[in-house]
């Protein structure tokens, strides 16, 4: 993410012939004003909201206490923690071997267009994809179409409105994301390395488990801290494809805003989530060199 | 056994391929059905729901201001990001490392985080809801990326072009306008392809910061109040279209740079 932190500011910098000091200013403060004013003033203003009660009178804890004492609230989170170590696990799983195949098994010259294919509808919008997903899912939907009408079973099953839906979303948008990476990854690597294994005897298997696996395990954790944080703060998919059976802690926090304008909770909640994902970065910040992603 | 594995490699792809596009296949070929429930069986191509979505104002009107919103805060994004890249790429400053750590920050928060910051501050603020307000935040999302993008093609090999029209006399303007713009105009227009792609598709920026008139991600999601609708279908296709063009658009332009 953070591309822009390796690079060290250029020393011919220096040697630039005098420019007027206000230039260099002139030319940064814009974006550092934007970002402050849109971004951390936002934020100033959302950690206040959150230390206020929605009916008004002085500073409160209320709004975070109840997300401790509110078995409701704090059942959102825990699902929405394993929702999201599901989809992980998983989109690792499912998209490593598929980048792995493009990398090596697909020719040279197609590799460009299969990956091109392979992401294509990582482009549609969330809403858009979320709602593909409920066709294929409903009642009547294409699945659950051919599993009647081949006789395999009787009655339709309950695809849709489940968690089993909000998943198969989830992971449908993260298993092209993570082929990305690891593809990316996956090529970074130098051949050298496998020659040499390959040179001191270890067969294919072997070399794929002591060389290649490890050197692409940086950009394993990348993909799925990626993934962590955008799918725990996804609205849209357990939204439209869970329903309200189970409720993660995104809708949690647009409930919040919708029913009952109650933006103090609403922007307690979305700290709590925010602080969740801080938690996670440190977690795996041994693993995460995201100044190389 | 490597002909085990090529079968297997095989297999194994074309499983993954049809999962991917399972769902966009499905959402194509039902928008292009003539009955009232975009289900199986398939019933034979018509165009009725495309001429139900181009005649429905809400959804063009939302088409139109998707487009607006998109390509102006793009091009604020995009200008902002360049300046501020060529500033820290070309100049020594105080605290450089951890104002371009600030700049790229958003980069690691939800989009609904953002949008709930801004829409508190708005609120506090009395600033009402509107596409402007929507843009402000889309600005907010792909500032860090444009910044980023450009930043990191900012190599010693166009300093050097620079520092040429320099000593030979240029003004800094010039400089920028004849030297830095043209050479930088591969990852300028990736940045802002990518930009109008996120901007495009994004959902719930816009979703808590504007009522009335809306972007087209939001008018959808009003349509799926009415469940499994074909004219969503419709509508979906057309997204997906214009969002295959965008990134066709931005393929080109990194393909371009990569002779250099």
């Amino acid at each position: 993410m953070n591309s822009a932190g390796n690079n060290p500011p250029p020393r011919a910098g220096r040697a630039l012939p005098r420019a007027s000091s206000a230039l260099p200013w002139a030319l940064v403060t814009p974006a550092l004003g934007w970002t402050l004013l849109f971004f951390v003033l936002p934020f100033i203003a959302m950690g206040f909201s959150s230390l206020t009660a929605h009916e008004g009178g002085g500073f409160t804890l209320s709004n975070y206490s109840q997300f401790f004492t509110n078995p409701s609230y704090w059942q959102a989170m825990v699902n929405s923690l394993q929702v999201t170590a599901i989809v992980t696990v998983i989109s690792v799983l499912l998209a490593y071997p598929f980048a792995w195949i493009l990398a090596e098994q697909v020719p040279e010259r197609w590799q460009r267009l299969a990956l091109m294919l392979a992401v294509l509808p990582f482009w549609t919008s969330y809403v858009v994809r979320s709602y593909s997903w409920l066709l294929v899912l409903a009642q009547n939907g294409v699945i659950n179409r051919a599993l009647t009408g081949s006789g395999l079973f009787a009655e339709p099953l309950q695809l849709a409105n489940t968690r089993f839906a909000t998943v198969t979303g989830f992971v449908h948008f993260f298993v092209m994301l993570l082929t990305l990476t690891i593809f990316a990854n996956l090529k970074q690597l130098s051949p050298s390395y496998r020659k040499a294994a390959a040179d001191l005897g270890a067969g294919p298997v072997r070399t794929f488990l002591h060389v290649v696996l490890p050197l692409t395990l940086p950009g394993i954790m990348v993909g799925a801290f990626l993934t962590f944080v955008l799918c725990i703060g996804d609205y849209i998919t357990p939204q439209i494809l869970g329903g309200n059976n189970e409720l993660l802690m995104p809708q949690l926090v647009m409930m919040q805003i919708g029913r009952r304008g109650d933006f103090p909770l609403a922007s307690a909640l979305s700290i709590i989530l925010m602080a969740v994902v801080t938690i996670a970065y440190f977690a795996c910040a041994r693993w995460l060199k995201i100044e190389r992603a | 056994m490597r002909q085990l594995v090529r079968i297997a490699s095989w297999l194994y792809a074309v499983l993954i391929y049809g999962f991917i596009f399972l769902p966009v296949v499905v959402l194509v070929l039902f928008s292009l059905q003539a009955t009232s429930f975009p289900i199986p069986p398939f019933t034979g191509p018509s165009l009725r729901w495309y001429d139900a979505v181009l005649s429905d104002t809400r959804l063009t009107s939302a088409l139109v201001n998707s487009l607006l919103v998109a390509s102006i805060s793009s091009l604020a994004a995009v200008t902002l990001g360049f300046l501020s890249a060529w500033g820290f790429a070309r100049f020594v400053l105080p605290g450089s490392g951890l104002l371009r750590g600030l700049i790229t920050l958003p980069l690691t928060v939800s989009y609904l985080i953002i949008g709930m910051g801004l829409l508190v501050l708005f609120n506090w603020a009395g600033v009402p809801k509107s596409l402007l307000a929507a843009g402000i935040g889309h600005v907010v999302i792909n500032l860090p990326l444009c910044f980023a993008i450009i930043y990191s093609q900012m190599g010693d090999h166009q300093i050097n072009i620079e520092r040429a029209a320099r000593d030979l006399g240029a003004p800094e303007w010039k400089v920028l306008l004849l030297i830095t713009v043209p050479v930088m105009t591969p990852a300028i227009f990736a940045g802002f392809f990518l930009s109008m792609t996120f901007s495009w598709d994004e959902f719930v920026i816009s979703f808590l910061l504007t009522r009335f008139d809306t972007t087209l991600p939001v008018e959808i999601w009003n349509l799926l109040r009415s469940g499994l609708n074909p004219k969503t279908n419709a509508v979906g296709s057309l997204v997906f279209a214009v969002s295959i063009v965008l990134v066709v658009f931005f393929e080109l332009t990194l393909l371009r740079r990569k002779p250099a």
